[in-house]
């Protein structure tokens, strides 16, 4: 492509804390609407916010984890507009001294070599409540709003527009999400709408100073979204520069049902918002001590910890990096190792047959229902020579699939490993009698021959034989 | 003396003493409120049986011989823009006419706990936007003195009470005068505390950094009695001052040696009426002959503070009014799409005044005019809070008039509103400073009716404040003022104007 692609993205994270930012109100996710709710964040006349310390702190860890400059003075302002889920008519906000600016995080790009890419601001805001369509007819059908969200600490996160393509924003995305994650400030669940992205995308000739004319891509529900709407719309805009025209300043919609992008709004709708101060909170004032407490007290990022697997459990550095991309599934190996310690066993089964059972699934590693100990109990099945490995990861995929535990699969499927000699023995006589170019090709000293048997037996007793036991049996009987 | 013509502090007495019970109080000012309320209308909704209900209780914990808050018994009237839980309140607004609360105001929930009976809620300019208690959606309240002129407002229904002794005490609520200006034309006192001594949980937003519940009162002893019950921090309120508490009755007895009282020397203001202008002269010499030092001083900002005031609160109410959109709460007109809806729902629940305001607000806060209005007038603020701090550097006390003239005609200025935002132009500075501000009695005006002066001090220094007030009363042969109301007997009972 003759065009050089200029991505940046907004992103909101919801902070995990007991309560909402401005309220008591717990802050987590409840089926029943209008729940979680007090006069404060239904915004009743005469309620008044008071802010959430616990919010603050997880901010300014976030602010610290993305290597931003801390305003040590800050506030909050009132961004306003009318919309049936903003209670008050305005979003607390902060317009005009975000928490956080400057920041960086790195990524990989297109050649693998280290980026920097730019974080413009990490400010503190508050959620809208979620509204509800009922279908009803051409004029019928109602609107309702649940505002158990409504409230909710989030944090905006506003990357430079130094992303060059579609993979740079997904890296970007996936490497903030860890980030996040290892921070503690939130699990960045981006189905469950704890990590939302909007996109920034403009093209332009590559050694240009300026930017293209962008659009705005929102509605994205997974990181593979944000990557198909981003080439979608690089496509689209390529295409309208091809044919010498020019692009429009607008808002696109990904819709995932049709794969493609589709105009929300052109610019001339664009917002006032009349950012003010808000006159009813304390302005955010922190102290350089504060601020350097919160470095210190960052946890263990995923590169250190990846170091820290080598180093401790004596893992590849492969091993160490895709275990610790996710800090849910480094928790999960290293919960796994309290009760198994054999750390390359182990990582071979979570980065491998647990990984891709949730990749399908879609699911991180603290919300499958086989557990460690679930993990512990296979493995040791395995190392028991209960079952063979082949036989365990059908155990794993129905143990995975149904939520039953791994020994539970094995009893009501059979699929204990047959170790008894007698009834190996038979079904070797068999194999050998009804293989004999086979055998001959190993006395021959083709060594490869053996395998052949072993695969014949292991197939007459559906993956159950004892691999280890066959192998002798076969030997010793061939040879004799 | 009947019950309702006392003074909090001497129903206080009594009840403590079990010369009267609080049902036999309640049971007068109600009989008060019955009989002068249709012609003066102070009450939006009045609430005898829960006052009499309140006042059993506390009538039977006193019986047990329960220690009880000194104003335990004694009854209050409450603004019509505090919350109190499940009693409507309205604003004076048809957008709220029918809106329960779900919680007490901080300051209600005190009034409760310390066993105060509450009579009613009061009348006000809708929103609290207004001079005069016009405003409001439902009728207005009239002046005691002259029934034929406004009673200042926006506190007008709780001034209204007090001075006609249908309340001993009364809430009110001061963003840029809102009591000190009706206090002064109805002849009560009226204190509007430092920004941040009272609680603002429950008081429904005009303009945030301004708004200020306060007192209304006959004496400034009975002042001191109700700060003691309502002053202090409230976690709630993210605004409220941490301070300590004083005791605000303690060392009111006057005594003014010493005191540095700077009068007041306004720019050019029209419309100032002269009799005001000698009123707060005769007030300077008072306090001189008592051993004060006086001396003139200027707050060169003042004259920029009615606008600087007239962008700012109206700016913040624009943005605090925008909750009224009729999905959780109060009025909802139909329509055919949500912006139908909003548009109709606050086009005609919210009154002229409120809207007027909504549009000031709204264009100077939009992209374009915010640094040219909004920021320009906040810096006007700040250059006005530096006046009065240099003031207090001199002086401890400032003295002037609470409102430039007495009270006005009826409709005398509801075609003009900024002839009536002139009417606050003595009250506003103090509200953009943040300074505690009182509004005593001084006077009367050769028209008969009542004249009021204002002591301005540093924040924090109600006390000063209370004290120098009490020294007024002490100048005066008869005190609490009253007004005769002669016009209830002389019309019947069909006064009508």
């Amino acid at each position: 492509m003759k065009y050089e692609v200029v991505i940046g993205l907004e992103v909101h994270v919801e902070m995990l804390t007991g309560s909402k930012l401005f309220c008591s109100c717990p802050n987590r996710f409840v089926a029943e609407p209008n729940v979680n709710t007090c006069p404060v964040c239904l915004g009743f006349p005469g309620a008044l916010p008071q802010l959430n310390r616990e919010a603050l702190q997880q901010a300014l860890r976030a602010a610290v984890a993305l290597n931003c400059k801390v305003a040590l003075y800050s506030y909050f302002d009132r961004k306003n507009y009318f919309y049936p889920d903003m209670p008050k008519g305005y979003q607390i906000s902060q317009h005009y001294i975000p928490l956080g600016s400057n920041g960086f995080l790195d990524i990989e790009d297109e050649k693998g070599e280290l980026k920097q890419v730019g974080i413009g601001r990490v400010h503190i805001e508050e959620d809208a409540g979620k509204l509800l369509h009922e279908a009803g007819g051409a004029s019928g059908g109602s609107s309702m709003v649940d505002y158990n969200r409504a409230g909710g600490p989030l944090i905006e996160i506003v990357s430079e527009p130094d992303l060059r393509s579609s993979g740079e924003a997904r890296r970007y995305l996936e490497k903030l999400k860890s980030i996040m994650q290892y921070a503690g400030v939130s699990d960045c669940k981006m189905e469950e709408g704890s990590l939302r992205c909007d996109a920034n995308v403009s093209l332009r000739i590559p050694g240009d100073q300026s930017f293209g004319i962008k659009t705005e891509l929102k509605n994205m529900n997974s990181f593979r979204a944000v990557e198909k709407s981003l080439d979608h719309d690089i496509k689209r805009q390529a295409r309208i520069l091809d044919s010498g025209e020019k692009v429009v300043t607008q808002t696109l919609r990904w819709d995932e049902d049709r794969q493609e992008t589709i105009v929300m709004r052109g610019k001339l709708e664009a917002g006032d918002y009349r950012c003010f101060a808000d006159p009813e909170l304390a302005p955010i004032e922190l102290t350089a001590e504060e601020v350097e407490l919160a470095r210190q007290n960052l946890p263990e990022m995923a590169a250190e910890r990846a170091r820290r697997f080598v180093e401790q459990y004596g893992l590849p550095e492969y091993d160490a990096g895709v275990l610790t991309a996710s800090r849910c599934l480094a928790d999960y190996f290293e919960s796994c190792l309290e009760h198994f310690n054999k750390p390359k066993e182990v990582s071979n089964w979570v980065m491998g047959e647990f990984s891709a059972h949730l990749n399908n699934a879609g699911l991180e590693a603290d919300q499958a229902s086989f557990t460690p100990e679930d993990m512990v109990e296979l493995l040791k099945m395995i190392d028991e020579q209960v079952i063979s490995g082949k036989i365990a990861k059908e155990v794993l995929e129905k143990a995975f699939v149904s939520g039953k535990k791994p020994r539970l699969v094995v009893e009501e499927e059979g699929l204990l490993q047959i170790s008894d000699q007698s009834e190996l023995e038979a079904i070797i006589d068999r194999v050998i009698s009804e293989n004999p170019d086979t055998v001959e090709s190993y006395r021959g000293g083709k060594g490869k021959a053996l395998g052949h048997l072993v695969g014949q037996v292991m197939k007459a007793t559906r993956g159950k034989a004892n691999p280890q036991l066959v192998n002798e049996l076969l030997v010793k009987k061939i040879n004799s | 003396m009947r019950l309702y013509e006392m003074t909090a502090a001497e129903l206080s007495r009594r009840l403590q003493s079990r010369e009267v019970s609080s049902a036999e109080v309640v049971r007068s000012f109600l009989e008060r409120i019955d009989e002068v309320d249709p012609y003066l209308r102070a009450f939006i909704t009045r609430t005898p049986d829960l006052a009499l209900k309140s006042a059993g209780e506390i009538d039977s914990r006193r019986m047990r011989g329960e220690t009880l808050h000194p104003l335990a018994g004694v009854p209050i009237a409450v603004k019509d823009n505090i919350s109190t839980l499940a009693l409507r309140t309205t604003c004076a607004s048809r957008i709220l006419e029918n809106y329960i609360p779900p919680f007490d105001a901080t300051v209600v929930a005190a009034l409760k706990k310390a066993g105060m009976p509450i009579l009613g809620k009061t009348n006000l300019d809708e929103f609290a936007m207004g001079s005069s208690t016009e405003n409001s959606a439902f009728f207005p309240t009239r002046n005691p003195w002259d029934p034929g002129r406004v009673p200042g407002g926006s506190s007008g229904g709780s001034v209204v009470a007090v001075a006609t002794g249908m309340a001993p005490l009364a809430l009110g609520s001061d963003t840029g005068g809102s009591i000190r200006q009706p206090a002064s034309l109805c002849g009560v006192t009226g204190l509007r505390p430092t920004y941040g001594r009272v609680s603002r949980y429950g008081l429904v937003a005009f303009a945030s950094s301004l708004d200020q519940i306060g007192t209304v009162s006959t004496t400034a002893f009975d002042g001191a009695l109700l700060m003691n019950l309502i002053a202090g921090y409230d976690p709630l309120d993210s605004t409220s001052l941490p301070e300590e508490v004083p005791d605000y009755r303690a060392g009111l007895e006057p005594g003014l040696d010493k005191l540095r009282v700077g009068l007041i020397r306004y720019g050019r203001v029209d419309g100032f009426d002269p009799e005001v202008t000698e009123a707060v002269n005769k007030a300077a010499s008072m306090l001189e002959e008592h051993g004060a030092k006086v001396g003139e001083v200027s707050l060169p900002l003042t004259d920029y503070g009615l606008s600087a005031y007239y962008l700012i609160a109206p700016s913040e109410a624009s943005s605090n009014l925008g909750r009224y959109d009729g999905v959780r709460y109060g009025f909802c007109a139909d329509g055919d799409s949500i912006e139908a809806m909003f548009s109709r729902t606050r086009g005609e629940g919210f009154g002229a005044e409120v809207k007027r305001r909504i549009m000031i607000g709204t264009y100077a806060l939009s992209a374009g005019y915010y640094d040219a209005y909004y920021l320009k007038a906040m810096k006007v603020r700040t250059l006005i809070r530096r006046d009065y701090e240099k003031a207090f550097k001199k002086f401890d006390l400032l003295l002037g008039a609470a409102s430039p003239t007495p009270a006005f005609k009826l409709g005398e200025k509801t075609e003009d509103p900024l002839q009536m935002y002139l009417s606050d132009v003595c009250n506003i500075t103090d509200s953009l400073a943040g300074m505690p501000s009182l509004a005593v009695p001084g006077g009367f005006h050769s028209s008969g009716l009542p004249l009021g002066l204002q002591l301005t001090a540093r924040p924090m220094q109600e006390k000063l404040l209370l004290k120098t007030g009490r020294f007024f009363e002490e100048q005066r042969a008869e005190y609490p003022l009253r007004p005769s109301l002669d016009f209830l007997e002389e019309r019947g009972g069909d006064y009508e104007i």
